[in-house]
This record gives structure tokens, C-alpha cells and sequence, in this order.
């Protein structure tokens, strides 16, 4: 997994509720047996008609944020169907960060697994990114991870919290499984003390 | 020791380790596996040149992209990228050693399905899928949850999942259901009146009068839309119905084994007093038969109302129904039961049990589907497919004019060639309404099985009651 630490790249505005993960990589694109190469297809029904070609309306087709590498979005962000493909996509075309006021569960856990860092803020702070990001080509903002800070375009800065442990492995961008593995003894034990409790099981 | 809620009770169980920073591994009892979301995780054991840690706990069937007609057996039904998945599992599955169900074994089905009807669901458990709708095996009072492609390679790997403790949240249901009101009337209300972000970060515990009246089949119904509120888990108690279900089944525990089991599942329940950080409680009485409007499963009323006005929401919300409504070509004020329905879809791991079938095919029987609608039944399991014919339940939708499919996801999400076309407008006892879910373009309204067995008779949303 590739390590997060500063990033400063285009904030892209998605102000829609509630965007889904059907969304964000439709399922005729799950069926792959790889996890790179989804970028093309991310928001997929929103981005191209049925020829394939380009809506220019959408957001990632508009000349400014064609390569944006942040998202502000609006709240739930990546609700729905559990598809890592969703964080696959994101990351293939370019997405290392995703603010809102809200993220599903799944979708969260599942950024962290894949060096994409999505930050979770107040209302206020997320219109406020909005409106930062609206600004086209000049919607550049800086997402420091060790300092826990976010800054706008105006050099104004928002701070914002995250789970020590998770912090950890993006900054180190390290393997859970790996880190997991260390722990085999405790694994074992709790095996041994289960098959006496639940032997069932 | 202090109260404990039944989430409490069996995270407590199967802690296997706790870090300073409070970062847990959980560790996991059941891992079911399915061909879409886990060729990747297999790929990353083969190049760490890692084992399955316990594969006589790991699951594996293929169910999102199998084709559901007949001779399916032969590969040319299926599309080559959906062929590749299927045999990946396959050859996943041997190479692994894990327990598995091909599409040629009649005991296929959805992973959800399958799992509960083959008893390796119990009580107390932990169960992971790649696969959001595992809550379903809440039902049992087990700890189930969907989980991504990366968290299905460290369970296949350690058996265990990297977990912060969620939050409790109640969600009590009081008093008895009216007639023609069912579980996905119960649950579509809830995540009505919740919202989809309702239960983020919670895993929520179902009870009250109503939950316990209901049938295994109809709490896995409740629990498997969870996640539509936002929840990753949802569960209910073990009682006697669940005892009654379970016991007897291939993986379910027999003699003194099973008298140990029932000493454990009788403990899990919330102790008196414990605490829940959120609590959400709805009158049974007040729950009519629901459909929903939008694109997202929050988007709920009765069948007797109409489409709302976006002015009538509030903040992100009121750009969100107009985006709905517009995309399901819809007009505010339009009752709900004046809506014209194209196709009917009875199956998924919401509603693709016995029971569902039971309850579609009462509202069926004597009848004819409309002229021009297409309907189709898709059975949860091939088991299920089999006790539907032997009680004559397939005989009534095919005298009907419904389609008699083979087991599998179908076009719950369409990954299969069941697939809606662009503005076609379909009744589906499935669990998501989301734009593109069933097809592209197509329309989408939730609705219980009676329901959806309703609309395929008179040709749009109806009102179950008036057809009982």
C-alpha cells in the first residue's frame, strides 16, 4: 500500500447526498479479477451516455478537475453494497482523499486498506470546502495527515481527527496483514480456549 | 459486572486481542465467500504464499453472476468475464480446501441463503462475507457483517478481523403487525424514519413484540437491511423459533454438543438495564404495507400516499429527491398506486426464503399477471426451489405467467444477464433502489413479496390489502 502523508492536489465538488458505491463503480465493472484499471469506469453512469461519451456537466469531465486527487462530497458518502472496487476505482484515477460530513462504515474501512484517506467533518467545514472547491482550477488544497490539517486555498486551515492506529499504517503505509500475523500466539490461544468453550463452533 | 447488551456480550467472546490504542481483533467463527469479492483476496495469499488460516470455516458459493434459466450448467450462458469469476472460485475454492457449494450442487444459492438453511449460522457467532447484506445472519443473534476484498484476504489469512468496537443502538418495534403488513414493511420503516446514515457506526439490536412474532425467515429479512440503515450488523435475540430453526440442520450441533450449545445461546440476551447510545422505537400498529418513491432506500411510504414535493425535505436532501424523482420519471403529488409497473422481481437475500415465496404466491394463485409485464421468481437457494415445487407454490407462478428461475442474486444487482433496460419500471422485492442498481436507467420500488405479487397482477403499485 502506498503511503499517505501531505498531499496537495484539486478538490473536486460532489455536493450530492448519499452517493453510493453502485455510483461510484456500477457492477458491470465488478466482475474483474484484478484491482487496477476501474479508474476509467469510476462514476461510471455519470460520466459517460450510453456511447461512452463524456457528459460535460459532470464534475471529473470539467477541464479543472480532470485531475483531481480530493473529493468533497456530501454526507454518507459510499453508502451501500461493501465493493472494495469502490476505493479501487477511486485510487486508479487519481483519488487519494475524500472529505465529508459522513462516510458508510464499509466504504471507510475499506479507503484505509487501500492508502485513500477519507476525513470526516463538521457541516460548516465541508461548505466551506465546498465552496473552495467550486473554484475550478484554483480549488488546490492541502491535506497534511501528520499535522491533521487541512489547507484551503485561502490558506485557511481546518483540523480534523483521526483513529491513531489508522493514522499509523497510512503514514507507514503498512500491511495489516503482516501486523496481524505478529500476533499469532494470541490467535492461538484464543483458537485453544475456544474449542474448549464452544467446541461447536 | 455491569449490564451487557447481546453485541456486548458476543464481541466479549471472541476478542482475541487487544492493543494499548483499544484496536481489537475480533476473531471470526464463519467466512463466506462468493466469486465476486474475493478472487483478488485469494491472489494476494497465493503471492504472500499464505495458507487459509481455517478453511473448515470458510464457506465459499458462487451466487451475483450465475445465470438463473435452465442448462446454466453450460458455460456459454454465461459472459467470459463473469465465466472467469465463477471458475476462479472454483479453482479458489479447491486449491484452498475450503467448503464449497458449485452451481451443478442443488444446495447452491445466495451466500445468505445458503449459510443459515445449511447450519452453519448459529447463534453467538461471528460471520463475515465479502458481501454487504451478511446482517441477514443477525437473525440468529450472531455478529455479521460485510466486509471489503482487502478485510476477506486478513480473515482468509488470520481468521480474524482488525475492529473497533461499534456503538449499540436499539431499535424496539412494540404491539403486533396489522394484516398484509410483513418484515420488509418493518424494516423499510425503519430506515424510513432513520434515514440511510441512521445507524453509521452502530450495530443495531431488533426487539419488542413484533420482531419476536416473526418467523426466521422474516427476522433474516429485518437484519439483512441494516445496512441500508447504516448499519454494518444488525441482530436479534435467539429464542425458541431460532432453536426450533437451526436444530437438525447439516451444520448444526448434535447431542451433548448441542445441549452445551443451547446452555451458551440461551445467555445471549441484553441484561436488564444495559446501555444503548441510540434508541429508536415504532408502534407495530402504526406500520402500513411501504414502497419506495427514490433512489434510496430511505425514500419510503405507505402504498396510500403519493410522491413528496422536494421542497417538503431539508438541506443535501432536497436536491436529492429532485434528482430521484426526475431520474424515476415520477411527479409529486402522483399517488403511489396510480404507478405503472413493467416487471415484477421475487427473489434476492432479502426476500428469496420460503416464506416470501409462501406469501407471493397467496396473492397469485387463481391469477394472471397483467398482459405485457414481465415477472420472474427467483428462489434464494436450490432448496429453496425444490420445497417451493414439492408444495406446489412453482405450479401457481407459472400458471400465473411468472418465470420459474434457478437460484442466485439475479437482478437484485443484475450482474447477471437478469437485467432491467433503460425507463423500464420494476416492482422488486430486493434491497436496494439505487440509480443503475437493477440495470442501467432502470427504475426501481422496493416492496415485501405480497406486494410485489400485487403488482404483477393488476400492473402497478397496489395495495396488497385490497388483493387478501
Amino acid at each position: 500500500m502506498e503511503k499517505f502523508d501531505k498531499l496537495t492536489g484539486i478538490a473536486a465538488p460532489m455536493p450530492l447526498v448519499n452517493i453510493d458505491t453502485d455510483m461510484i463503480i456500477p457492477k458491470v465493472f465488478l466482475k474483474t479479477i484484478k484491482r487496477e484499471g476501474l479508474g476509467v469506469n469510476l462514476f461510471d453512469e455519470m460520466r459517460y451516455d450510453r456511447q461512452g461519451n463524456e457528459i460535460e456537466d459532470f464534475v471529473l469531465n470539467k477541464p479543472a478537475y480532470r485531475d483531481a486527487q480530493i473529493i468533497v462530497a456530501g454526507d454518507n458518502f459510499g453508502c451501500g453494497s461493501s465493493r472494495e472496487h469502490a476505493p479501487w476505482a477511486l485510487l486508479d484515477f487519481g483519488i487519494r482523499c475524500v472529505i465529508s460530513t459522513s462516510f458508510a462504515d464499509i466504504f471507510y474501512n475499506n479507503c484505509f486498506k487501500n492508502g485513500i484517506l477519507p476525513i470526516v467533518l463538521p457541516q460548516e467545514d465541508v461548505d466551506k470546502l465546498m465552496d473552495d472547491a467550486e473554484r475550478g482550477a484554483n480549488a488546490v488544497v492541502t491535506v497534511d495527515l501528520e499535522a491533521q490539517e487541512i489547507t484551503g486555498p485561502d490558506g485557511g486551515k481546518v483540523t480534523f481527527d483521526i483513529d491513531p492506529f489508522r493514522k499509523h499504517c497510512l503514514l507507514n503505509g503498512l500491511d495489516d496483514i503482516g501486523l496481524t500475523l505478529e500476533k499469532s500466539a494470541s490467535i492461538e490461544a484464543f483458537e485453544e480456549k475456544a474449542a474448549q468453550a464452544r467446541p461447536w463452533v | 459486572m455491569s449490564p451487557k447488551t447481546l453485541y456486548d456480550k458476543i464481541w466479549d467472546a471472541h476478542l482475541a486481542h487487544e492493543a494499548e490504542d483499544g484496536t481489537c481483533l475480533l476473531y471470526i467463527d464463519r467466512h463466506l465467500v462468493h466469486e465476486v469479492t474475493s478472487p483478488q483476496a485469494f491472489e494476494g495469499l497465493r503471492m504472500a504464499g499464505r495458507k487459509v488460516h481455517a478453511p473448515d470455516k470458510t464457506i465459499a458459493v458462487p451466487d451475483h453472476n450465475v445465470p438463473t434459466t435452465e442448462g446454466r450448467d453450460d458455460p456459454s450462458q454465461m459472459t467470459e468475464d463473469s465465466r472467469i469469476q465463477v471458475a476462479a472460485l472454483d479453482k479458489n475454492a479447491k486449491d484452498f480446501g475450503v467448503h464449497y457449494y458449485p452451481v451443478s450442487d442443488v444446495r447452491q444459492g445466495i451466500v445468505h441463503i445458503v449459510g443459515p438453511e445449511q447450519g452453519w449460522t448459529l447463534p453467538g457467532m461471528t460471520v463475515v462475507c465479502g458481501d454487504s447484506h451478511t446482517a441477514t445472519h443477525g437473525a440468529f443473534g450472531a455478529l455479521a457483517h460485510g466486509i471489503g476484498t482487502s478485510e476477506v484476504e486478513h480473515v482468509l489469512a488470520t481468521q480474524t478481523l482488525i475492529q473497533k468496537k461499534s456503538k449499540n443502538m436499539k431499535v424496539e418495534i412494540t404491539g403486533k403487525l396489522a394484516p398484509g403488513v410483513t418484515a420488509k414493511d418493518i424494516t423499510l420503516a425503519v430506515i424510513g424514519k432513520t434515514g440511510t446514515a441512521g445507524g453509521t457506526g452502530h450495530v443495531i439490536e431488533y426487539c419488542g413484540e413484533a420482531i419476536q412474532s416473526l418467523s426466521m425467515e422474516g427476522r433474516m429479512t429485518v437484519c439483512n437491511m441494516a445496512i441500508e440503515g447504516g448499519a454494518r450488523a444488525g441482530l436479534i435475540a435467539p429464542d425458541e423459533t431460532t432453536f426450533e430453526y437451526v436444530k437438525g440442520r447439516p451444520h448444526a450441533p448434535k447431542g451433548a454438543q448441542w445441549e452445551a450449545a443451547m446452555d451458551w445461546w440461551k445467555t445471549l440476551y441484553t441484561d436488564e438495564g444495559a446501555h444503548f447510545d441510540k434508541v429508536v422505537t415504532i408502534r407495530g400498529e402504526d406500520i402500513a404495507p411501504v414502497v419506495t418513491w427514490g433512489t434510496s432506500p430511505e425514500d419510503v411510504l405507505p402504498i396510500t400516499e403519493v410522491v413528496p414535493d422536494p421542497s417538503s425535505f431539508t438541506g443535501g436532501k432536497v436536491e436529492a429527491a429532485k434528482r430521484s424523482i426526475e431520474y424515476m420519471g415520477l411527479t409529486p403529488g402522483q399517488k403511489l398506486s396510480d404507478i405503472a409497473i413493467d416487471t415484477v422481481f421475487i427473489g434476492s437475500c432479502t426476500n428469496g426464503r420460503i416464506e416470501d415465496l409462501r406469501a407471493a404466491a397467496a396473492i397469485v394463485k387463481g391469477k394472471k399477471i397483467k398482459e405485457g409485464m414481465r415477472a420472474m421468481v427467483v428462489p434464494g437457494s436450490g432448496l429453496v426451489r425444490a420445497q417451493a415445487e414439492e408444495e406446489g407454490l412453482a405450479d401457481i407462478f407459472k400458471d400465473a405467467g411468472f418465470e420459474w428461475r434457478l437460484a442466485g442474486c439475479s437482478m437484485c444487482l443484475a450482474m447477471n444477464p437478469d437485467q432491467l433496460s433503460e425507463g423500464e419500471r420494476c416492482a422488486s422485492t430486493s434491497n436496494r433502489n439505487f440509480e443503475g442498481r437493477q440495470g442501467y436507467k432502470g427504475r426501481t420500488h422496493l416492496v415485501s413479496p405480497g406486494m410485489a405479487a400485487a403488482a404483477a397482477i393488476t400492473g402497478k403499485l397496489t395495495d396488497v390489502r385490497e388483493m387478501m
